[in-house]
């Protein structure tokens, strides 16, 4: 596997710009000779969608979903960042930039980074132009907020609703293209394969969720944005249709899987209340802002918040870290609350929680200011939980939000399969190993609206393919492929829920390759996953036929791929014998407790070549250098 | 908790359906209204049957796919909630609880609770946008907006798409769905200028996809989970009036 990410030989501010004018362009008028396949509709694939649309594509846009709007970036809620500078408060795009490398503990390509940063400020123009209600202050302008401890106040956002209002901005421009006749809009057709001919992606295929049918698509490049696997362990906050499907069987087709360990566990979420729940919900850390996290001092104590005194209380956040406190980055939050859990410090009545309490907040701003700041997420953790936060504390507890890695793209977000690109979430390009805050729809938007509609152009201006198209014998041998795997699944009629699968993987994943990671408990994951993956496979019931609107077999598919999917992801957190950003190894800490980072070994991606479902993957590696901001250990003390 | 369920169970949209009584066990106070569904679902398998179907995604109330209709109501019996929203401890003991889907003949059954709510999107693809490109943008604090307006352009920009208002309207009518849109860019300095267009364009589409008129129930905003109001409907409809009077014509 050849990994040229082909970063472009000029200085890194001028990099992107001068790229784009290297890139070599398609005459406007020859644009719709060429067709190319979205996947996914949130804010990478959607934008990505339109805009080629409007470009003078064709394109045609799949989704498993009822309609675009209901991909899963509509549930982001903190906001978005943006080196807008509006704030005059010292920020720049230099700033950004440097902020994301090291806030990924350096396990991102500076390249990406940069040009990321760079693009922050169109999206901002973009989405305000579409009519995106973000919050304004009294004088009209746009407002601010610092979030995820950022130092500068960067992020913008729409009350705890900003993926909502983004994706519903790309939304409507999708449809204006569906309505132009430039975007023909697949809706319940979920992507099963990708289709390579002669080393290039040349097309999908799909099952109809509603009849069944599945059927090849050709086209002259196929783009992917669909999105994270936080779902490999059944209990994230990602919506219950996440899947790693597309991803997988591309990688299974040729595409480099790189970093599939880096998976950010996000600090203030729900714990869960019962073992039937099926996912946890996410409250945004703004809450960090004014909340106060602590635990009883006493392992086990199981008085009410209320009756334990102050002095038995522990404000573990604010003892480590005094100078970021209950800010402290995800990840370390993070750690920091399951160490508390598992020393028998939780609270709940599941044990399984620390306390986010507005008490003082409450008696320094008033009741009033905190409704206005917090009012929504309040009324949320209310109609969950049952419990009134204005009176008891919170109960938060990490859970898996968002995956870093993904599939390997170069410079132009290509995947090593020529003619086949990665974009959003479902690439790897941007967050390192740890993602900022507000910084997954900044990368969504600026993938799907600047950076793939304009790299395409470059790919494809060699001329339109041609030559191939559904009766091609790889079309058909992945068509045959696809459809046999689902009749084994229908066929198999074991005894156990595709759901009971998940549950049990899930379990697997948290347990050994979760927040924090042993050789010895990813090898024995690495032990179990064969067996579970084999077990699925002889006793899994999947009840219904292939040809109705059928979601035991959605789901037992995704889970299938799941099972192939989780065995890399424990090979890679166990290659990388070191701590870094989310990848937390047990063996790897400093004095005080925090992520040891290696760089003289580990300053690269690690990208993963598949050989074969059982056989052993192979590692490769990307090596990255930091020439603008200098390797550096975090310290948030 | 022990409960009766009855769930609309139909095969297919030529199907007739019919309701099938569970008693599912296992129920507590805590569990959501889906994952009580889920948990009838693992049984009816383990059982050799097919599960209910029904939609569902985010489970947090902002996808807009889940939607059923619960002993009578839209989202059931909790204010400002969608399904996946709902808990259990908003039921008793002993309680019998009827699930169905939308009914509304733009909203054709595909299978249990799962009905087909394309229509939305055409309504949109009549207009529902601003009509700018990518990368055509001035600098967003160029175009400053009041708070009030802005705040105003949010709360009908909340709207989810998920279709209870047409199941709770008599007439089946998406006017709340369709003026919550048209509000959203109304109040927006970038709304104006396709401002009558929009609304004369997305309300044709809206009677052609087979939705009924308003005539002022109000029983949309009553199940909202968003708490769209229905003064956005007098809003859409004023800019109607106001097209009709100078000859406006839907976009292209
Ligand atoms: S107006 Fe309310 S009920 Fe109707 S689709 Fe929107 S959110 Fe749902
Ligand atoms: S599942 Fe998303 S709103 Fe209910």
């Amino acid at each position: 596997m050849e990994l040229n990410a082909r970063i472009p030989d000029h200085p890194i501010e001028k990099m992107w710009t001068n790229h784009q004018f290297d890139m070599k362009l398609v005459n406007p008028a020859n644009k719709r000779k060429y067709r190319v396949i979205v996947v996914g509709t949130g804010l990478a694939g959607g934008a990505a969608a339109a805009t080629m649309g409007e470009l003078g594509y064709n394109v045609e846009c799949f989704t498993f979903h009822d309609s675009p709007r209901r991909a899963h970036s509509i549930a982001a809620q903190g906001g978005i960042n943006a080196a807008k500078n509006y704030q005059g408060d010292g920020d720049s795009i230099h700033r950004l930039f440097y902020d994301t490398v090291k806030g990924g503990d350096f396990r991102s390509r500076e390249a990406n980074v940069h040009r990321l940063a760079e693009l922050s400020l169109n999206i901002i123009d973009q989405a305000v132009a579409q009519g995106v209600p973000f919050a304004r202050e009294y004088g009209g302008l746009l407002a601010n907020r610092s979030f995820g401890g950022a130092q500068v106040s960067r992020t913008f956002y729409a009350r705890g609703q900003t993926g909502q209002q983004l994706l519903l901005g790309v939304y409507q421009a999708l449809e204006r293209q569906v309505h132009a006749g430039t975007v023909n809009m697949h809706v319940r057709k979920e992507m099963m394969d990708v289709i390579v001919v002669d080393g290039q992606a040349r097309g999908i295929v799909t099952r109809d969720l509603v009849s069944g049918k599945i059927e090849a698509h050709m086209a002259d490049a196929v783009v992917l944005g669909t999105g994270g696997y936080s779902n490999v362990f059944f209990l994230s906050t990602n919506a219950k249709g996440c899947n790693v499907t597309a991803t997988w069987r591309a990688h299974r087709r040729g595409a480099g899987f790189a970093n599939p360990c880096f998976t950010q566990i996000h600090p203030t979420c729900i714990p869960q209340s019962g073992e039937y729940q099926s996912k946890l919900t996410l409250m945004s850390e703004s809450l960090r802002n004014d909340g106060r996290i602590w635990v009883p001092k006493r392992a086990g104590d199981d008085r009410p918040a209320h009756q334990i005194p102050e002095g038995e209380r522990d404000y573990y956040l604010e003892r480590l870290y005094p100078s970021f406190g209950n800010l402290a980055p995800r990840d370390i939050a993070s750690r920091r609350a399951k160490e508390m859990v598992d020393a028998g410090h939780g609270v709940g009545s599941m044990k399984n929680g620390v306390y986010l309490d507005f008490a003082d907040a409450i008696g320094r701003l008033g009741k009033s200011a905190v409704e206005e700041r917090y009012g929504n997420l309040f009324q949320m953790y209310e109609k969950i939980t049952g419990e009134d936060p204005y009176q008891v504390p919170m109960r938060i507890y990490p859970a898996p939000h968002y995956t870093m890695g993904g599939l390997w793209v170069d410079y132009d977000l290509m995947t090593t399969v020529p003619g086949l690109f990665a974009i959003g979430e479902a690439n790897f390009s941007d967050h390192g190993a740890n993602r900022l805050g507000a910084s997954a729809l900044m990368q969504g938007l600026a993938d799907g609206y600047f950076i793939v509609p304009t790299t395409i152009g470059n790919y494809l201006a060699d001329g339109p393919k041609g030559g191939v198209d559904e009766n091609h014998a790889a079309a058909r041998d992945a068509v045959r492929e696809v459809t046999e795997s689902q009749n084994r699944l229908l066929e198999t009629r074991g005894s156990r829920s595709v759901d009971s699968f998940h549950q049990e993987l899930g379990r697997l994943m948290w347990n050994h390759c979760g927040m924090a990671r042993t050789e010895s408990g990813l090898e024995e994951a690495l032990r179990k996953l064969p067996e579970l993956r084999e077990q699925f496979w002889r006793d899994v019931r999947v009840p219904g036929s292939a040809d109705t609107l059928n979601q035991s077999l959605e789901k037992a598919g995704r889970v299938a791929d799941f099972l192939e999917f989780a065995e890399v992801m424990c090979h890679d957190a166990l290659t990388r014998d070191e701590s870094c950003g989310a990848h937390f190894r047990e063996e790897h800490v400093t004095e005080e407790g925090e992520a040891r980072r290696d760089d003289e070994n580990f300053a690269h991606g690690a990208v993963w070549e598949f050989k074969g479902v059982g056989e052993e993957p192979v590692r490769h590696q990307e090596p990255l250098t930091f020439e603008h901001v200098p390797l550096s250990q975090r310290s948030y003390k | 908790m022990n409960l009766t369920l009855h769930v609309w169970r139909q095969s297919g949209p030529r199907d007739e359906g019919r309701f099938e009584t569970f008693k599912p066990e296992g129920i507590t106070e805590s569990m959501s209204f889906l994952d009580m569904l889920d948990l009838v679902n693992e049984e009816i398998t383990v059982d050799g049957g097919e599960p209910i179907a029904f939609e569902h995604d985010c489970r947090e109330g902002i996808c807009g796919s889940c939607g059923m209709v619960v002993n009578g109501v839209a989202h059931g019996p909790e204010k400002l909630v969608t399904a996946c929203q709902l808990h259990m401890r908003s039921f008793s003991d002993g309680d019998e609880i009827w699930v169905e889907p939308w009914r509304a003949s733009a909203f054709p059954v595909m299978r249990d609770l799962v009905v087909d709510r394309s229509s939305f999107d055409r309504i949109i693809q009549a207009g529902g946008y601003v009509s700018i490109r990518t990368g055509s943008a001035q600098d967003a604090n160029a175009i400053p907006v009041p708070k009030p307006n802005a705040d105003r352009a949010f709360d009908a920009a909340a709207c989810i798409g998920c279709g209870a208002c047409v199941a709770a309207c008599p007439n089946a009518s998406a006017m709340l769905f369709t003026s919550a849109k048209a509000a959203h860019l109304s109040y927006l300095p970038q709304g104006q200028t396709e401002r009558l267009e929009r609304a004369v364009g997305m309300v044709a589409i809206h009677d052609e996809e087979g939705f009924g008129n308003c005539t002022n129930h109000g029983a949309c905003q009553e199940v909202c989970p968003k708490g769209i109001s229905v003064d956005y409907i007098s809003r859409l409809n004023r800019d109607l009036l106001k097209a009709n009077l100078t000859g406006v014509e839907p976009g292209d």
